[in-house]
């Protein structure tokens, strides 16, 4: 009945023309809260789970596509839907109206999670394998602290079977750190590769133990918080994890080339994204995969073949432009993104969308921890566009980019201006929160002729 | 502590007094740093988290806590925002119960009445001595001042200090303290331009900053407050929506009670 009533939803939704990826699975929790690990117990091989703050939709693609280069039929909340409400609707969408999940044998459950909801995905799912990402300020106004959301994991890990293994960045102190609460099976990943340490960044929001209290010393610093780290204080560090990436090679033209070595085997791969954030993405989704147990030369063909996930990184031809949709949502994942951008030659516009709803994070603050300054002296136009606009379009002033600021708050008429302003043939980049990337890619979708997003 | 996008009023002091032709010089002071406040002329404190405000705390309290007294006693303006606006208080009591001292330049104290209770969390739009102050809230603690305390404004649209009283901050001499962030003074020039003047005042004598063109500014300035506005409209409707329903669903219930009773 839940099925039924989940699945009359999503024809509805899809009809109205609306994304459907989280209404069909909240009416049919509605009926049946255990609707969710009914369906999913039928998974032949079970299912892994993806939290953290940056890098669950990409990593979870890589890991859904590695699982389907390897035979697998996967269950996957491929759209980035991931509340509870989210991860029914996906498994609404494999079952039956009698709640039998089509081809349940050779299913894996490749599942994205909130980092807040870990804990009830953790229940329902009882994965096999849990990768944590990383651990950023990010929506501060939901969680409050960065500190809380590792409580809300270390409690999630006390509901997980102790026979799952959880597969942890290793470079990030805060998800590492995890291992010391787990009597499981434990998969670091991490990048070997110094050269890639950075200058001091500002969005730094967990360089302090939270055992002893030391700020933590970096022998390589990559971004953010993540790197070679120990503390001075209680002797912890980082641990060499079992899959890393050494000589990484970031090529301007959106390709990074990198030596992953793992208990299979070594492999080299040149990955079809750029930015060492995506070199983490798939140390993340191999090492996963490998907990997972599928062979090594499935994840390297799904790796090298990947499509960027929607809207995270993804290019489409609108107009004779080529436009590039950089999803940015916190502090840490935006100065990425503006340092890859400060590795691109060429001319740069850019179209910067600034919104506040709940799925963007209401406290806009953020934008002052990221590096904006970078851009001055190199940009050719800007177009500001969101609810937030005004506030955008002051920051970009301090960084200097008063005299070329073009404020639209609208975001279909931002697009339009954005466009006109870049010569054909050339670039366009669209840096938006969450909510102005579902306007703007549904309307440049709409003009290149791309398929709608919920397909994606 | 830094967390909340709070050196976003750095750049706006700086930029501000550049504008004017005053350099700006800015030092971090740091945990086990001292503090000489004789070199200074304006001082800024942010917010952190619970765990970053027990670890400053006794730093703050021994090191640095006798020369910010003096500091604000000499009339030099202090800027401080969210933790460190609570850590110019009597105390702040965290979720846990557990008191940490503070400063004692505020008269007031800050009790965080555990994590049951929903954050004070959304825009704010404030009534202050020059206008209007807007920006973003987030704190668990409820911030009570004394009775002869002044706080820094009125709330208009948000919770403020504690969700009652409808005051906003504090202000004592030329220390200023605060929940709002966003951060606070890019959008909000006139408190900016009031600090800068009474640092330059107090160095110099005298200040008269010529006018800046913030037509940016006051664009922020103007959509975040209808923002606030907005997202307040939309809280008391559904406070109002739900307390309808609730004495609805109690009439309903003692009709009910008294058909069963006859």
């Amino acid at each position: 009945m839940a099925v039924a009533a989940g699945k009359l939803t999503a024809l509805a939704t899809r009809r109205m023309g609306r994304g459907g990826t989280s209404l069909p699975g909240l009416v049919a929790e509605r009926i049946d809260p255990q609707l969710l690990r009914h369906i999913c117990r039928q998974l032949g091989y079970g299912s892994v789970v993806v939290t953290g703050t940056n890098g669950k939709t990409t990593t979870s693609r890589m890991l859904a596509a590695a699982a389907a280069a390897a035979g697998f039929h996967v269950l996957h909340n491929r759209s980035g839907s991931n509340l509870m409400r989210g991860l029914t609707t996906t498994a609404v969408a494999g079952a039956g109206v009698g709640g039998t999940l089509s081809n349940a044998n050779g299913r894996l459950g490749v599942f994205e999670v909130d980092e807040a909801t870990l804990p009830q995905a953790v229940t329902a799912l009882q994965p096999r394998a849990v990768i944590f990402t990383n651990l950023f300020r990010d929506q501060l106004d939901r969680y409050g602290e960065v500190d809380s959301i590792a409580a809300i994991w270390r409690r999630a890990l006390e509901r997980l079977d102790n026979s799952s293994t959880i597969v942890l960045n290793a470079d990030d102190p805060s998800v590492a750190s995890l291992a010391e609460v787990w009597s499981g099976q434990v998969l670091g990943f991490g990048v070997d590769d110094v050269s890639h340490a950075a200058e001091t960044e500002h969005a730094a929001d967990s360089r302090w133990c939270p055992a002893c209290g030391s700020e933590y010393l970096y022998t390589a610093l990559y971004f953010g918080h993540i790197g070679l780290w120990s503390c001075p204080g209680c002797n912890r560090r980082r641990i060499p994890p079992a899959v890393s990436a050494t000589q990484v090679k970031l090529e301007p033209s959106g390709v990074s080339r990198a030596k992953f070595s793992t208990p299979q085997g070594r492999v080299s791969l040149d990955l079809p994204l750029g930015g060492l954030y995506n070199v983490y993405n798939a140390l993340a989704a191999m090492a996963g995969a490998l907990a997972a147990q599928l062979p090594l030369a499935a994840v390297t063909t799904a790796l090298e073949g990947t499509d960027a996930a929607f809207g995270r990184q993804e290019r489409m031809v609108v107009r004779g432009r080529d436009v590039h949709m950089l999803l940015c949502k916190n502090p840490a994942g935006a100065n990425q993104i503006l340092r890859l951008l400060a590795a691109e030659s060429g001319a740069q516009h850019l179209l910067i969308l600034l919104n506040d709803d709940v799925a963007d994070g209401r406290d806009i603050s953020w934008i002052w921890d990221v590096d904006y300054e970078s851009l001055a002296g190199t940009v050719d136009s800007v177009v500001v566009s969101g609810r937030r606009a005004d506030d955008m379009a002051l920051r970009l002033k301090y960084a200097g980019l008063e005299h070329m600021l073009v404020v639209e708050p609208n975001p279909r008429l931002a697009v339009e201006r954005a466009l006109t302003l870049v010569p054909e043939g050339c670039r366009l980049f669209v840096l938006p929160t969450y909510t102005a990337m579902l306007t703007v890619r549904e309307h440049l979708a709409g003009l290149a002729g791309r398929s709608h997003f919920w397909e994606g | 502590m830094n967390l909340y996008g709070d050196r976003g009023n750095i750049y706006c002091l700086r930029e501000r007094c550049a504008a004017r032709g005053i350099v700006l010089d800015v030092d971090d002071v740091g945990l086990g740093d001292d503090l000489d406040v004789q070199s200074y002329d304006l001082a800024f404190m942010g917010g952190g988290q619970d765990r970053e405000q027990r670890r400053i705390g006794e730093d703050l309290l021994e090191r640095k806590g006798g020369p910010i007294r003096d500091a604000v006693a000499s009339g030099m303006p202090v800027l401080t925002v969210c933790g460190g606006y609570q850590m110019m208080g009597r105390y702040y009591q965290a979720a846990d119960g557990g008191r940490l001292p503070g400063l004692e330049i505020f008269a007031m104290e800050t009790i965080h009445p555990g994590d049951d209770v929903p954050r004070c969390i959304g825009n704010i739009e404030i009534d202050w001595e020059r206008g209007d102050l807007v920006g973003f809230e987030n704190h668990g603690g409820r911030t009570y001042l004394d009775r002869d305390a002044v706080p820094l404004g009125r709330v208009s649209a948000g919770y403020g200090n504690n969700g009652e009283d409808e005051t906003e901050g504090c202000r004592y001499l030329n220390a200023f303290g605060t929940y709002l962030h966003g951060s606070l003074l890019p959008k909000n020039p006139a408190l900016a331009d009031l600090i800068i003047g009474l640092a330059v005042e107090r160095k110099y004598g005298s200040a008269e900053l010529s006018p800046l063109d913030d037509s940016v500014e006051l664009a922020a300035h103007r959509s975040a407050v209808s923002i606030a506005r907005r997202d307040s409209h939309r809280r008391l409707r559904q406070d109002a929506a739900v307390d309808r329903l609730r004495r609805l669903t109690r009439a309903a219930l003692s009709v009910r009670r008294h058909a069963r009773a006859r």
